[in-house]
């Protein structure tokens, strides 16, 4: 089988930004489409992964608007909803599509307009992924955060601070990332003292509110280089995707996400390869809990012994296995629908050695993708081509 | 969607605690369309008289229109009996306020209402509160389920 070539990418600054989604699809779209250095009509597939369009603004019909936007008639297009894994849930469609030889060339753009709402309006909008015996309760992801991270931190008798330091680690990380929401560094005492959100939590574990597109083009490997003539191309050697229980507290271990588990295992077959070939990793970092979870269910480190690899300084962007050197969804925001895309974006940029300060030295790089707390998962490797 | 919990009443006049019972002998809640493994149901386990271990739990301070603040939530494990062997049964939930009100919503418990204590290990006991936040009050259709059900108290 032809593998599947990514052969363009883009992202837009992600934050607060005046424009609606559909003009950050756009934005996003236009500018994959010029790094590709194709027209929209070029496209056999036009993917939008977005997760709550018509909840947050009132848009429906993002694919067809963005087709329409890009002049990419008559591509066949749907948009991908899988709350906050519809990036890495579009990136596995627009992988099937060309697997599947139904596409010659595919473009998926992810994004979400979301700071025009309030806090509280904004959380019960993805809240309301919940199973109703939850959502009764007023459960919100970050509470499914707080819940797991105190049982996490009582098992494995981890400190308090290597939490925190996931957050400082990646504020450093998002300073060298000009799309990314804060560019600014924090240190340890900030997030210890920042207001609690969900006790043991505190308002620097948690992800922002963000604006933002990210968008990906894919073709066969084997024409790769029609579109990317100077070999600048990455190829997906591996993807899986998976789902856990909808209700969270039915999970045998709260602390183990069996999506990242499954998925992973997926992929790494896939590619040929294990954790310990995976040279650099974005990790769906929405909470700094999360960070821990999917580095131990990945299998890049034993169960319980994560937030060690914080500590000892494994994670860092000089470290044995760099995690999240864009940032992370922490530090560079999450717009729902484009978070997903944007992991494979930083993954494409570095195993294309295009990474720029943030690089690092990496073949062969893995992002995992979450929806709910673990609810459905997509996990992506990436190979360079060079 | 129906909300199992207030779909029926027990022996009194208070809905019961409803968990299914599939034909592998597994109990889950909430009861699910197809059990574990493709099991057929067979019953149902009331939950309300059983006591239950708090596994884990959170107060949450930002919490969604219609929802007290703070939030304290546990997720609870029940005491299933030495017959049974099957996967735990747990149960998130509210926990209570101290003042035992069992109205919902930032009107039932009135926002400032202190909700008791627990730590990891505690023991803890359903209590039934006909609203648990204020249908409408957020994105989810007020008729799409039940608001009613039950928190935890510590026993």
């Amino acid at each position: 089988m032809d593998r599947v070539a990514i052969v363009g990418a883009s992202m837009t600054p992600f934050g607060q930004r005046d424009a609606w989604v559909r003009e950050l699809l756009a934005e996003a779209g236009a500018a994959a489409l010029d790094d590709a250095g194709v027209d929209g009509d070029d496209l056999d597939h036009l993917y939008v992964s977005n997760m709550a369009s018509g909840e947050f603004e009132g848009q429906t019909g993002v694919p067809n608007a963005l087709a329409h936007d890009l002049a990419a008639q008559p591509a066949y297009t749907a948009r991908i909803d899988q709350t906050s894994s519809s990036g890495g849930a579009g990136v596995y469609a627009a992988w099937q599509s060309v697997a599947s030889g139904a596409s010659d060339l595919t473009m998926l753009v992810g994004g979400e307009k979301m700071t025009h709402r309030t806090t509280s309006e904004a959380t019960d909008v993805i809240a309301s992924l919940t199973h109703p015996v939850e959502y009764k309760h007023g459960v919100t992801l970050p509470s499914f955060a707080g819940l797991t991270a105190r049982l996490y931190l009582d098992e494995y008798d981890a400190p308090r601070e290597s939490l925190g330091k996931v957050a400082v680690k990646n504020h450093k990380n998002g300073v060298d990332n000009p799309h990314a929401q804060f560019r600014k560094e924090v240190d340890l005492d900030t997030v210890l003292d920042s207001p609690i959100v969900a006790d043991p939590l505190r308002l620097y574990d948690f992800c922002p509110i963000t604006d933002g597109s990210a968008a990906l083009v894919f073709c066969p490997e084997s024409v790769a280089e029609e579109y990317a003539p100077d070999g600048n191309y990455a190829v997906i050697s591996g993807i899986g995707g998976a789902t856990d229980t909808h209700v969270v507290h039915e999970r045998a271990d709260p602390t183990t996400m069996g999506g990242v588990v499954d998925s992973s295992e997926v992929a790494y077959e896939m590619a040929g390869i294990g954790p310990d070939d995976v040279d650099v990793a974005e990790l769906h970092d929405m909470f700094t809990i999360l960070e821990f979870l999917q580095s131990e269910d990945l299998g890049f480190f034993e169960k319980g012994e994560g937030w060690k690899a914080v500590e000892e300084g494994v994670t860092d962007r000089d470290g044995d296995l760099p995690i999240n050197t864009s940032g992370g969804l922490k530090s560079k925001g999450h717009p729902l629908g484009a978070s997903g895309v944007a992991q494979v974006y930083e993954i494409f940029q570095q195993v294309t050695g295009n990474a720029g300060p943030r690089q690092v030295e990496a073949d062969t790089g893995l992002a995992c993708n979450v929806g709910g707390f673990g609810n459905c998962v997509t996990t992506t490797i990436l190979e360079g081509s060079q | 969607m129906s909300d199992t919990e207030s779909g029926e009443t027990g022996a009194g006049d208070e809905p019961t605690f409803e968990a299914a019972e599939y034909a592998d002998g597994t109990v889950t809640y909430p009861p699910h369309t197809v059990g574990p493994n493709g099991s057929e149901r067979v019953g149902t386990v009331d939950l309300r008289e059983r006591e239950a271990r708090v596994v884990t739990w959170t107060t949450s301070t930002a919490t969604p229109p219609g929802v007290r603040e703070p939030n304290t939530l546990a997720i609870v494990e029940f005491e299933m009996g030495d017959g049974y062997d099957g996967p735990p049964v747990r149960a998130l939930g509210q926990i209570a306020p101290r003042d035992g009100a069992d109205g919902g919503g930032e009107d039932g418990d009135g926002e400032d209402a202190e909700q008791f204590d627990v730590e990891i290990g505690d023991r803890v006991e359903p209590v039934y509160a006909d609203e648990l936040r204020e249908p409408g009050a957020g994105i989810r259709e007020p008729e799409s389920q039940g608001w009613d059900g039950f928190r935890f108290r510590p026993v």
